[in-house]
């Protein structure tokens, strides 16, 4: 019977002592606990929902960037297309003109050479009509009874005009 | 890892030898005058008592003497325990109750200081009725209570002096604790109740939990079978009674007195259904009260009766008792484990309970995930 037969004595200190316990802890413990709780968890969740914002954000600059990039990369290739259009363009114009200037230059050169070829000629002939009046003239003078002499003479002739 | 725990159970198995070892069945052998009775030995351990008992027997027990109080004829009575001596003496005519009074303090007739003789008739005067005694459970229910405040102090401490850090010692052991009962008892019972029931519910879950930890230690200052004992889950069930009749909105009266959902002639003429109702506005804290009394204190029978096991076979014979010692230990080690489950269970039980029908009262018409 003792067992289930409530005392008055506990009945007593155990209402008073839940009492106070409940008073200390319901006034001095629970609420700065589940606030702290409460608190760590908001600023958990800030973070992470700041998180997310920057991650969000660094993709988007990351993409902005990338875009920048691959502009930049088209706009270089553009760039350098052009300018290896324009080069070959100048080159092929420097080389028009080189070989027309080439061309104009051995035209030149070739009539100069004409020119100088055909000069060389008229005084080959001029020399050799002038040879052959004077050889003809020495013969002339020279007596040519003797076949030997003359043909010395001639010899001696020709070297002389070779000499010249 | 695997090798220190290996040594670890060899340690505990070593010490639970010696323990037997030091319980000694022989000295249950021995009193042959007095045969070992475990009914009233398990009683007496499972129930209050005016001293704390250490250890010992008879007159060599050692014995903490806690202090009685009584309020007796308007008169303030005050002396320690050790002065009735197990209830074989008297005290200025106060004397344990004996019989039909055991447990009390009775006053006797005549003013007797000394031996109370066994088998002669004392006339007893009248029962103390109030009664306010620190008995072994009222000291235990003291401990409890600094513990507890000291714990959750510290931990309200840290709180404050480390704001939305990482918690650390005591705070990263109570706090999951805190946190699973909030977001899956009470938040889910009392929706936006919840933050005014918040600090009963958790002083509930602590103080239950706590003093069923405590009487599963054997030895001072734990082992008092504080939540195993009718009057403090009586008051416990009793607050959460009152809590419950004073949250009470309208709906929750006229759903006792008029229950939707049920065929008016169980309602007229006959109010069987209100009545039906009526007495499960009683039995709820009713049941709250027996579940935690009837689950604590019979674990503790049993265990207890494991051991009585050990020195009812020794009174046989010392080897029995011995060998017994062995199967008996063992089955108290798994009855630990069992009962160190049940405080948990109950305390969360308690709790949920209460939180439900404060919930129920208060019009919040969601059950929590936990129960379905």
């Amino acid at each position: 019977m003792e067992l289930i037969k409530p005392s008055f004595g506990l009945i007593f200190w155990m209402l008073l002592g839940f009492g106070i316990l409940f008073f200390i802890l319901a006034k001095f413990a629970w609420p700065v606990i589940t606030k702290g709780i409460a608190n760590r968890n908001k600023k958990i969740q800030d973070q992470l929902d700041e998180a997310a914002r920057v991650h969000a954000e660094l993709e988007n600059l990351n993409t902005k960037h990338e875009e920048m990039l691959a502009t930049a990369k088209a706009e270089r290739d553009e760039i350098l297309a052009e300018a290896r259009k324009i080069s070959d363009n100048i080159q092929e114009t420097a080389k028009l003109k080189a070989d027309a200037e080439a061309q104009a230059i051995i035209e030149e050169a070739k009539k100069a050479i004409h020119f100088e070829k055909m000069k060389a000629m008229t005084d080959v002939k001029n020399e050799i009509a002038n040879l052959s009046i004077e050889i003809a003239e020495k013969v002339i003078t020279e007596d040519l009874s003797d076949k030997q002499k003359q043909e010395r003479l001639i010899e001696k002739w020709v070297e002389e005009s070779n000499l010249n | 890892m695997n090798c220190k725990n290996y040594k670890f159970t060899v340690l505990t198995f070593v010490i639970a030898a010696f323990l037997v070892l030091f319980s000694n069945p022989l000295s249950a052998a021995k009193s042959d005058d007095k045969p070992f009775d475990a009914g009233p030995f398990i009683i007496e351990h499972v129930t209050d008592s005016y001293g704390w008992h250490i250890c010992g027997d008879g007159d060599k027990s050692v014995t903490i003497p806690l202090p009685i109080i009584l309020v007796d004829n308007g008169h303030l009575v005050t002396f320690m325990s050790n002065k009735l001596h197990h209830g074989e003496a008297a005290y200025n005519g106060y004397a344990m109750g004996w019989g039909e009074q055991k447990g009390a303090i009775v006053k006797l007739q005549d003013d007797y200081t000394g031996h109370l003789e066994e088998g002669s008739e004392y006339a007893v005067d009248h029962v103390c009725k109030f009664n306010i005694s620190i008995t072994k459970n009222v000291c235990a229910l003291f401990i409890s209570l600094i513990l507890i405040s000291w714990i959750f102090l510290a931990v309200a401490k840290s709180y404050k002096r480390r704001p939305n850090e990482a918690p650390r010692g005591m705070q990263a052991l109570v706090e999951p604790v805190i946190v699973f009962l909030q977001d899956e008892v009470i938040n889910p019972s009392l929706g936006h109740h919840a933050e005014k029931y918040t600090p009963y519910l958790l002083t509930l879950f602590f103080f239950i939990l706590l003093n069923n930890l405590m009487g599963l230690i054997p030895i001072f200052p734990g082992g008092a079978n504080l939540t195993g004992n009718i009057a403090v889950t009586g008051i416990l069930a009793l607050i959460t009674f009152f809590v419950t009749q004073f949250s009470a909105g309208k709906e929750y009266w006229v759903d006792i007195v008029n229950t939707p959902g049920v065929p008016w002639w169980l309602k007229i003429p006959l109010p069987i259904m209100p009545f039906v109702e009526l007495m499960g506005v009683f039995t709820k804290p009713f049941v709250l009260m027996v579940r935690l009394f009837a689950n604590i204190t019979a674990g503790h029978i049993i265990v207890l009766g494991f051991i009585s096991l050990i020195f009812i076979f020794g009174q046989m014979a010392p080897a029995i008792g011995y060998g017994v010692s062995v199967v008996s230990v063992f089955f108290y080690i798994f009855m630990g484990c069992l009962e160190l489950l049940v405080a948990f269970i109950q305390a969360f039980v308690f709790t949920l309970l209460s939180a439900i029908y404060i919930g129920m009262a208060c019009g919040n018409e969601e059950t929590p995930e936990i129960v379905k």
